[in-house]
């Protein structure tokens, strides 16, 4: 017997997927394996590593705790609808590579949606303040100096380019 | 770390949901999902029927008037957490919710759904039996309220009927003169907290009148217990303190495991309650110099 599967209409960096999927999917592997979009990461699957943070209508969430089919009506955003219109880097993801915030890079796609949100809650954020943001997520290489350095360039070109923010530009 | 399959039902109305919950047998209820997904990509749970209570606008409500606190069954932890009047009426809820996971998983979990999983490492379980709050627990049958004292009934288990959902927690205000706090030790930001203490402190004029303690980690369910004795001449001070601390570190019955030992969690509680009614007794002197 196979297992039912429901149509579910994904909105992922403004753009519409339809995809049909057993109820079971997670939204990480539907965002992988269904839309294609590889740039969001599975860690732990159970919500401690922050490898897989998406944002929900905005607000950050781990996509491996909540289920495909109950994303439908909601605006996702990836890493890959952070970057500016026309494909160069927005400005986390050019503070992360200024700072050398990464190193293998497993975990960078859910700390460059952590600090978008992050960001526009708090544009100017204290070294503690950074920590804080950031310190649901996981990253085994960096030791997170260089990642702590990177949300307060991060807030600095933000600050000098008030049109740089990825997230929602493409939506 | 795949869930094992399960038949999804997305009701529109809350009236449809009792009528699937009540007709259906090995089933969940999914809200926030913070606790659940996790506890289904582990099969530690496997239910053949998933109810999504997600598209229940009507459950997403937070109230709030002078006497009490209302979240609704599927009010998120982070709406909570910022909502002024929740603040202003009854803190509390605030300093403990800053403290559950992180700020990404309180933008998803709801508070109704901490409370049903009953965990006694959890923060609000503690926080509405500490308060004396109650939740209503609605069924086709009808509608009934259930005090904090009796929904808990052991680890990770509740009173509630197989065909009960709950809609709603009541949080009872704080009470003129009264101060609050909550502080817990966790091995990492956003753990599970080896050990949590919440204070409500209530003073009649210059004197201490009461002092409550609920704590979280130490016990099956969420422990409360009344601290009076410790404050018997209304002042909070260093010996005082010291028979608060006491009085915790005699009571508490912690188990130990791999985190923390039993004497380690009953040190916690008995340290934390010496700060924590402080930041509490604190907290009733900015109020009544607000006022």
């Amino acid at each position: 017997m196979s297992e039912h599967r429901h149509d579910v209409r994904l909105s992922v960096n403004g753009a519409a997927h339809d995809v049909r999927v057993p109820a079971r999917r997670l939204l990480s592997d539907a965002l992988r394996t269904e839309c294609g979009l590889t740039g969001t990461h599975v860690g732990c699957e159970h919500g401690v590593c922050g490898s897989c943070t998406v944002l929900l209508d905005g607000q950050p969430v781990r996509s491996c705790l909540i289920f495909a089919v109950s994303a439908q009506g909601h605006q996702i955003t990836t890493v890959e609808g952070l970057s500016r219109a026309d494909g160069t880097l927005g400005a986390v993801q050019q503070a992360f590579q200024e700072c050398h915030g990464l190193q293998c890079g497993f975990c960078t796609p859910g700390f460059l949606t952590t600090i978008t949100a992050g960001l526009r809650d708090n544009p100017d954020p204290t070294r503690d303040e950074a920590r804080d943001m950031i310190a649901g997520n996981l990253c085994r290489c960096t030791g997170y100096q260089n990642i702590v350095a990177s949300v307060r360039r991060a807030a600095e070109l933000l600050a000098g380019d008030a049109g740089g923010v990825g997230e929602g530009e493409r939506a | 770390m795949k869930p094992a399959p399960f038949d999804y039902l997305r009701p529109s109305s809350l009236a449809q949901a009792l009528e699937m919950y009540a007709a259906a047998t090995d089933v969940k209820v999914l809200a926030g999902g913070q606790s659940l997904i996790p506890l289904l990509s582990m099969r530690l749970a496997a239910p053949a029927t998933l109810i999504d209570l997600g598209g229940l606008a009507e459950l997403a409500g937070i109230e709030v008037d002078g006497s009490v606190v209302c979240v609704g069954a599927l009010a998120r932890h982070a709406e909570v957490e910022r909502h002024p009047g929740v603040r202003a009426t009854q803190p509390l809820i605030g300093q403990a919710l800053r403290l559950v996971a992180h700020p990404t998983i309180r933008n998803r979990g709801t508070t109704v759904g901490s409370i049903v999983h009953a965990d006694a490492a959890a923060e609000m379980p503690a926080v509405l039996c500490l308060l004396g709050g109650h939740v209503v627990a609605e069924s086709v049958r009808g509608s009934r309220d259930i005090a904090a004292d009796d929904l808990f009934v052991g680890p990770l288990e509740t009173s509630l009927a197989a065909d009960e959902i709950v809609t709603g927690a009541y949080f009872p205000a704080l009470p003129a003169g009264a101060g609050t706090a909550f502080d817990e030790v966790s091995r990492r930001h956003g753990d599970y907290a080896l050990a949590g203490v919440g204070v409500v402190v209530e003073c009649d004029g210059d004197r201490v009148s009461r002092v409550r303690a609920g704590y979280i980690s130490v016990s099956e369910t969420p422990l409360v217990l009344d601290l009076g004795a410790a404050f018997a001449d209304g002042v909070v001070d260093a010996a005082a303190l010291d028979r608060a601390a006491a009085l915790v570190t005699e009571q508490v019955e912690p188990e130990g495991d791999i985190h923390a030992s039993a004497d380690y969690r009953r040190h916690l509680a008995g340290v934390l309650t010496r700060q924590v009614v402080e930041q509490a007794y604190a907290a009733t002197v900015v109020r009544q110099g607000a006022a």
